[in-house]
């Protein structure tokens, strides 16, 4: 089957829109590219701390990616087998540190494993050194925070795929729990452990807030962070572009190997749904599940816990210039919703309608073109003309909108694809097209997953603290940015509060963006 | 003997009862109209759906609470009977040794196995080389080597054609007497069930019927029934 050959009729869904879009993502980051090219000026030299922060980089990745996987495969062999009070609630639990603003779960991670956290208190309570959470460890302690829960999900889908049949055949023969493993886990294992590991490592190529935070100095030290460091410490702009390369050629080249690996993300429901199982045992295999998904529990629950304690004693401590930028960072959010579902519903279209992989790639540029860079090349670009201060949200909005992408594409695609395979001859039929075929058909098929990419979108906007970083002046800040300095003054108890208010707002606005989805969605 | 004493299943809203014997090497089918309970009537036979009430016994011994193993039953799903990165051979030595270390005669009981359903030459491959009617019959050489006293099928070769269902049946009916093994189908088609079944159990309105002959029953429908044959 030539299927290369044969046009397959997928429906009319116009291209142009959609290609006018990649052309636009591609012009805002080729632009980018171009500037720090220039600016590079073709001396593309190293020093030696240039390639520390490369190795650093990589080496971090690999470590979170390595644990992150590692501790979720019984985490989620346990979810998988048992049932438990409260085991939905911990399945939508393990989609927060997704939505999660960086900056604040820093903050609680902090309170469990900081210099006074709750660990160190217990160590020396019982004699013990106490352990310190920045450098190297403290950065993957971080990463595997928020990329556990994510490997987690990903590998319970792996789990919910297998077909009830093939539990309820080996509960007919009788197999003994290590064959179950080899006859059905390891198969699922092996498909799912690579596009977890790939998405891991890619995310935390390009980690930012996390080492500005828990990392710094020569021996931690990410691409992204020494980008900052070069602009804002030594505004050596040429050094900052050729970074800014490096971190494209790094970052860009693990994901489009990843590409090809990262799996389908889908959308909450579903999940908590449980499989009827014969194989498990009680006993030791029961007590040992028991001990791990309370011990996941207690990693992800403690800091988040954590932080809603001392950001309610904190809130009154909070300045007034705090919920300034809060409202800043709403709207800045909201302004990126809308750029990104401008972008990435027409892309979607057509990458649905064009049926080819290739074409998805497109909203890859934007996981592979780090945040600092695109500022970097933005700033060269502004700098001559204007103060780049003034258009710090601006730039912020964009890039926001950006980061998003490829989320959003993994998310709007398979729906979208769907829709038009199922209602695409009736809709030619009818002469449905254009901006009718999207308001008619496309739109309200595809309303929960437009809804939750876009809760999605919104609630990373609001906690992000990446570009703003760079362009900002002391005046112009958003709330995970205002944090940041909070607590680079050491006024621990207003970063508190304001970490509370960016927690409500991160997950309010993914909430009522995803409750407006799933609201009169279509029953199936 | 496979008896359900005053069985009765709930799932939901949804309710079914069933009070009756079958006897040990019978071909019994089981029809009515969709949504009636057939899967659900043969999943509580075979342990996948739990009962509310009543209980099963086989041969004096009480199931109803056994595990799937346990019971005398090798069910053929619709489909996935097969595991995919599983060869044909050790699909089907599954049913013999779920740890799959076979001795030599187990080996080449698995190979007799594949011969009886014409899956000489296949033991190596994997189930995505093969046809829809080719992996039935590999499930059905399992079923072949697990030697249970009752064989299940539930609508299976669904996705078969006419003339390949036909064949596939002829060949169970075949297997199960050569085992002398029960049989027990669920199907929609009056035609599959006249075509091997001595008996049909009619399910409907919530009751699952003591078996009848088939020719008597499907010749001189009750009224429940005769609205469902049409």
């Amino acid at each position: 089957m030539a299927s290369g050959v044969v046009p397959v009729s997928v429906g009319n869904i116009s291209t142009k829109t959609g290609i006018s879009a990649a052309v636009l993502i591609a012009a805002l980051i080729l632009s980018a590219l171009g500037a720090v090219t220039w600016r590079a000026e073709g001396g593309l030299t190293l020093n030696p701390s240039d390639w520390a922060a490369v190795r650093f980089t990589i080496w971090q990745a690999m470590w979170s990616a390595f644990f992150s996987c590692l501790l979720a495969v019984p985490v989620a062999r346990a979810m998988a087998r048992r049932r438990f009070w409260g085991r939905s609630f911990l399945i939508t639990l393990l989609g927060a540190p997704f939505l999660l603003p960086v900056i604040v779960a820093v903050l609680g991670l902090l309170a469990i494993f900081g210099r006074s956290g709750l660990l160190n208190d217990a160590l020396t309570l019982i004699g013990f050194e106490t352990v310190s959470i920045y450098g190297l460890h403290g950065v993957v302690l971080a990463h595997v925070f928020f990329n556990l829960p994510l490997a987690t999900r990903l590998l319970l889908q792996g789990w919910q795929s297998v077909p009830a049949e093939q539990f309820r055949l080996s509960a007919q023969l009788g197999t003994p729990p290590s064959m179950v493993f080899q006859l059905i886990e390891k198969p699922l294992l092996l498909r799912s452990l690579p596009g977890a590991f790939a998405l891991v490592f890619v995310i935390c190529l390009t980690s930012f807030a996390v080492a500005l935070t828990l990392g710094g100095g020569p021996r931690a030290t990410t691409i992204e962070l020494a980008i900052y460091q070069a602009f804002r410490f030594d505004f050596d702009l040429g050094r900052a572009a050729v970074l800014s390369l490096v971190q494209l050629g790094v970052a860009g080249g693990a994901a489009v190997l990843a590409f090809w690996l990262v799996p389908q993300i889908t959308f909450g429901a579903g999940l908590d749904r449980m499989q009827q199982r014969w194989d498990v045992r009680g006993g030791v295999s029961l007590a040992l599940d028991r001990g791990i998904i309370g011990l996941a529990a207690a990693f992800l629950i403690l800091p988040l816990a954590a932080i809603t304690l001392s950001g309610l004693r904190g809130l009154s401590d909070v300045p007034w210039g705090v919920w300034g930028t809060a409202w800043t960072s709403l709207w800045v959010a909201l302004v990126s919703v809308v750029v990104l579902l401008c972008l990435a519903l027409p892309l979607a279209g057509w990458v649905a309608a064009t049926r080819k992989g290739s074409v998805e790639a497109v909203g890859l540029l934007g996981l592979a073109a780090s945040p600092l860079m695109i500022g970097t090349g933005w700033f060269i670009l502004i700098f001559p003309y204007a103060d780049p201060a003034d258009w710090a949200l601006v730039v912020t909005i964009v890039v926001n909108a950006l980061m998003a992408l490829p989320f959003a594409l993994r998310i709007l695609v398979p729906t979208l694809r769907e829709t038009a395979t199922t209602y695409g001859r009736l809709s030619q039929a009818l002469g449905l097209k254009g901006l009718r075929l999207w308001v008619w058909v496309l739109l309200p098929r595809a309303r929960p997953q437009i809804g939750f990419a876009a809760g999605l979108a919104g609630a990373l906007s609001v906690g992000d603290l990446g570009v703003v970083a760079l362009f900002s002046d002391p005046d112009r800040a958003t709330l995970p940015l205002q944090m940041y300095r909070l607590m680079g003054s050491y006024r621990t108890e207003a970063a508190a509060g304001a970490a509370l208010i960016l927690l409500v707002l991160a997950f309010g606005v993914f909430w009522i963006m995803d409750y407006w989805g799933r609201k009169n969605a279509i029953a199936e | 003997m496979l008896s359900l004493n005053k069985v009765e299943i709930a799932q939901g809203d949804f309710r079914l009862s069933a009070h009756f014997d079958m006897d040990a090497g019978q071909r019994i089918a089981v029809i009515g109209p969709s949504g009636a309970g057939k899967s659900t009537l043969v999943n509580a036979l075979c342990g996948f759906v739990d009962v509310a009430a009543g209980e099963i016994t086989q041969d004096g011994r009480d199931i109803t609470t056994a595990l799937p193993s346990e019971r005398g039953m090798a069910m053929l799903f619709q489909d996935n009977n097969l595991f995919a990165h599983l060869s044909i051979a050790q699909n089907v030595g599954l049913g013999i040794r779920p740890a799959l270390r076979l001795t030599q005669s187990e080996t080449a009981q698995v190979m007799t196995a594949l011969d009886r359903v014409a899956l000489q030459g296949f033991a190596q491959r994997k189930p995505f080389e093969l046809s829809g009617g080719q992996q039935s019959r590999a499930a059905l050489a399992r079923a072949l080597v697990h030697r249970k006293s009752w064989m299940v099928l539930d609508e299976p070769f669904a996705a078969l054609g006419p003339a390949l269902r036909a064949e596939m049946l002829d060949l169970v009916a075949e297997v199960a007497s050569e085992t002398g093994a029960g049989l027990l189908m669920v199907t929609h088609s009056p035609e599959d069930a006249r075509r091997i079944a001595d008996q049909v159990i009619f399910v409907g309105d919530g009751v699952a019927h003591a078996p009848m002959e088939t020719a008597e029953l499907l010749n001189n429908p009750p009224p429940a029934l005769k609205a469902y044959l049409g």
